[in-house]
């Protein structure tokens, strides 16, 4: 499939799309004007594929410099009367929250949906947090979807909602939503508008005390009045209605729960929640009505659990509820068939464990993802470490940040000490510099730089703290698939942007000491860490070398490649051990070798190599090394 | 009819998804349900990949335990790692080029010697094919055709749900047209392989 078939497919044709693609055609199919976001897994490819369609769709896209920023373009669009969508990880939703808290109080004129991606289990996130809460704590309706059949559809059904109450509608994914593919009916586009116009209207769109309180007696109104929709929902739907137990259960959770049944011809009834807050307790408690005992199934709070003992206890029902809290299915992390089928065996009393599997008996080494072969981050690494061992500093600590360079957790690098969230690397680095005496290096990535670094890189000057930043520049945001930032020439449309200095920023931060350095000039950045470490207050480190994942950088040493002289070669292994660069292996007969295919050619590993045991040969014409 | 479920393992950056995009379409032009489960995100720098896959009517791409058709393992200590998702009717389809994880050296396990791997397969599997995909890859004119190695190598495995030509319009569908003259050859090159070894 051609990623722009999204926008030229026709309805009733069918596209093999990911979750997150089906996102982007449920936006088309709704006349989404204005689309925003900060790439973040598992909801990164949204702004992939709008990036590249936005302009051919005659829409608004940008990656916006954070979540908050993102939320609230897509408020202001919104507010002028147009669609607008705004889309991020779970954990961004937390950087947004504070202008979502307002957005419901202030409602919305055209329609706006806000969607969450939450990541059960932690695939590539810091946290497994259940966004759930904040339909609640927002009190703003929130729809979960299962498929991206589903995902496509409920984006349409949210617009609709959205503009009818005037209210910012949450659309909730799970990674195995996101990132789940499967065959999508497409529906007819919708023209976006182009314009829209704001008109004034201060009692409704500025929450001082006064307004506030009013607004929020009407969100209460509206979201009773949502109440009596999700209660008769078609979105709610019973499915196989059959026996005395029941099963409750939303998102992901609900395609386990059903191949399980399905696969396993079980009698319970199943009651699929899909408009989720309000709360639908009037179809809850005619579920129960026909079932003595239920099972809750969701990822991965127990929100609906307790909704529904709520139920039990208001209408002071004799049914009784089996689910996390109860320790019939596990309190954390996603869910898959096998625990489904375990959990229900335990609810049953019987043991409905799958087939017996196979355990293998080999210890197997782990795999962690790592830094790429030639990384510019594992360079700088290995430089920082070699100037405070050259220094006799051994009592560091690294708080680090989000993104690629977080794998410097592993072995050999260990320079990730402290980490909460976006922008953490610094503001905890203040703490660590004035809570202790240990010296402070910490690490940050440039999109996270513009993301959260900023403030806490003024406070550091302002209440003069003592510490090494790095700034690893490596010219994209790399984790989620290289989308650009405002330290780039282009915006998130592919046009041309003006490109924000990070150097100057910091200049004008106040920072005295800011040293730009080549990561891959071994010798030169380790005099410069050397230097930034002596510095009696805060010394900022650029290091700039673009990511290896750039197709469109000129890349170094085409015509060579690199080759371990065995005769110099005394096995020492720094290359391994220290630098550990991926392409770097001993072979089976305990020689150290060079896969040419991973190799990046960086020649990190040539200035490192003790013995200069590592050389570049020139490939010549018939392809053999000379 | 029961779906057939393909489990899919290897290394980030291998062509894994690609691959299961290939022949989701297939399924799909063919009128089959199909879903897939990707991954996608940090583990895909050098770390452990899985797709899962089910073709026939189904909910959740997620396989239980012990329930794959068929696994393609696109790297040896993979397809060790992939043993809990096989049965005795199971069959394997194994690239014998090893990635060795980058901090091995650290590491209190070794990487196990291939032999062992395989007869560790052999022992609980069905059938189980392994070539040097990355060589035959090479052969075929790009390393990078490896996974179609491996792609053709799946639709030699009886009962697979999907027939060449519909695998092969499939990828004129979602591959580069220049690279198409290679990734076919490495197809062919996969698929006779592992015919041979019925
Ligand atoms: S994607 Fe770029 S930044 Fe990330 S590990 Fe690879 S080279 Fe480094
Ligand atoms: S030059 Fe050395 S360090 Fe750089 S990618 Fe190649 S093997 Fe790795």
């Amino acid at each position: 499939m051609n990623i722009k078939e999204i926008l030229t497919g026709q309805e009733h044709d069918k596209l093999f799309l990911l979750g997150n693609e089906a996102a982007v055609r449920g936006a088309l199919e709704s006349g989404v004007a204005v689309a925003t976001t900060y790439p973040g897994t598992p909801s990164s490819e949204i702004g992939n594929v709008l990036s590249v369609l936005a302009k051919d769709a005659g829409i608004y896209f940008e990656f916006s410099i954070n979540e908050k920023v993102a939320l609230e373009v897509a408020a202001a669009a919104s507010a002028s009367g147009l669609r607008s969508f705004t889309f991020m990880k779970h954990v961004g939703v937390n950087v947004a929250s504070d202008s979502l808290m307002s957005v419901a109080y202030t409602s919305v004129q055209g329609g706006m949906v806000i969607l969450t991606a939450d990541d059960p289990s932690m695939f590539s996130s810091q946290n497994e947090q259940d966004n759930r809460y904040y339909a609640r704590l927002a009190n703003i309706p929130l729809l979960e979807a299962s498929n991206p059949q589903e995902v496509k559809d409920l984006m349409k059904y949210a617009y609709e909602l959205s503009e009818e109450f005037k209210l910012p509608v949450i659309l909730r994914t799970t990674t195995r939503v996101s990132h789940m593919r499967g065959v999508v009916e497409l529906g007819q586009l919708m023209g976006a508008k182009s314009k829209g116009h704001f008109d004034k209207d201060p009692n409704r769109f500025v929450p001082v005390p006064a307004t506030a309180r009013i607004m929020h007696k009407n969100l209460v109104k509206k979201m009773d009045k949502i109440g009596v929709l999700s209660n008769n929902s078609s979105l709610n739907p019973i499915y196989n209605k059959r026996g005395n137990i029941g099963i409750v259960t939303s998102g992901s959770a609900y395609n386990y729960v059903m191949d399980v049944v399905e696969e396993n011809d079980l009698p319970v009834n199943v009651l699929k929640i899909t408009f989720s807050y309000p709360f639908p307790e009037k179809r809850v408690y005619e579920f129960l009505e026909n079932v003595e005992r239920v099972l809750v199934v969701e990822e991965v709070d127990p929100i609906m659990e307790k909704e529904i003992m709520a139920v039990v206890g208001k209408h002071q029902l004799n049914k009784i509820i089996h689910g996390k809290l109860d320790g019939t299915l596990p309190m954390i992390y996603e869910y898959n068939p096998d625990i489904i089928l375990q959990g229900l065996g335990k609810m049953m009393g019987v043991e409905m464990a799958a087939k017996k599997t196979v355990k293998t008996s080999l210890e197997l080494p782990k795999r962690p993802p790592t830094l790429c072969p030639g990384c510019p981050h594992r360079a700088a690494y290995f430089e920082v470490k070699k100037a405070a061992e050259n220094l006799n500093m051994n009592d560091l600590i690294f708080p680090t940040d989000i993104g690629c360079y977080t794998l410097g957790i592993e072995a050999p690098y260990e320079v990730a000490d402290y980490l909460l969230s976006m922008g953490s690397s610094i503001g905890t680095s203040c703490g660590f510099s004035k809570a202790t005496l240990q010296t402070v290096v910490s690490f940050i990535g440039d999109s996270t730089f513009f993301h959260a670094g900023i403030p806490p890189l003024i406070n550091a000057v302002h209440n003069k703290n003592k510490f090494v930043l790095v700034i690893l520049d490596n010219r994209t945001t790399a984790m989620t698939g290289g989308q650009p930032h405002p330290g780039l020439p282009v915006d998130g449309m592919g046009l041309e942007a003006p490109e924000l200095s990070i150097p100057d920023i910091v200049r004008a931060c106040g920072v005295e000491f800011v040293e730009i350095i080549n990561p891959l000039n071994v010798a030169k950045s380790r005099e410069i860490f050397e230097q930034a470490l002596q510095f009696d207050k805060l010394a900022v480190v650029i290091s700039q070398y673009p990511c290896m994942l750039i197709k469109t950088v000129e890349k170094k040493g085409k015509n060579i490649f690199l080759q371990v002289q065995d005769d110099i070669c005394t096995n020492c292994n720094t290359c391994t051990t220290e630098l550990s660069c991926p392409a770097i292996y001993t072979s089976d007969n305990g020689k150290t070798r060079i896969d040419e295919l991973m190799c990046r050619k960086c020649s990190v590993c040539v200035q490192i190599c003790p013995e200069k045991a590592i050389r570049a040969k020139r490939i010549n014409k018939s392809g053999e090394g000379e | 009819m029961h779906p057939y479920h393909i489990y899919i393992s290897g290394v980030g950056g291998q062509g894994i998804i690609k691959t299961s995009v290939i022949m989701g379409e297939a399924a799909m032009k063919k009128g089959l349900p199909v879903v897939v489960g990707e991954i996608h995100g940090m583990s895909q720098r050098g770390g452990v990949v899985s797709t899962q896959m089910k073709i026939g009517v189904s909910h959740s791409p997620l396989i239980e335990e012990g329930n794959a058709d068929l696994i393609l393992a696109f790297e040896p200590l993979e397809a060790v790692r992939s043993l809990k998702m096989i049965n005795k009717d199971s069959y394997v389809v194994m690239n014998t080029a090893p990635i060795y994880p980058f901090n091995l050296s650290q590491s209190e396990n070794s990487y196990p010697d291939l032999s062992t791997i395989l007869s560790e397969l052999r022992s609980h599997a069905k059938k189980v094919m392994a070539m040097d995909a990355d060589e035959m890859a090479q052969k075929a004119g790009h390393i990078l055709s490896m996974n179609m190695v491996m792609l053709g190598g799946a639709a030699a495995v009886p009962g697979f749900p999907l027939d060449k030509k519909s695998i092969i319009k499939s990828m004129h569908d979602n591959l580069p047209e220049r690279s198409i003259p290679i990734n076919l050859k490495a197809f062919e090159e996969g698929f006779k392989f592992c015919m041979s070894k019925l």
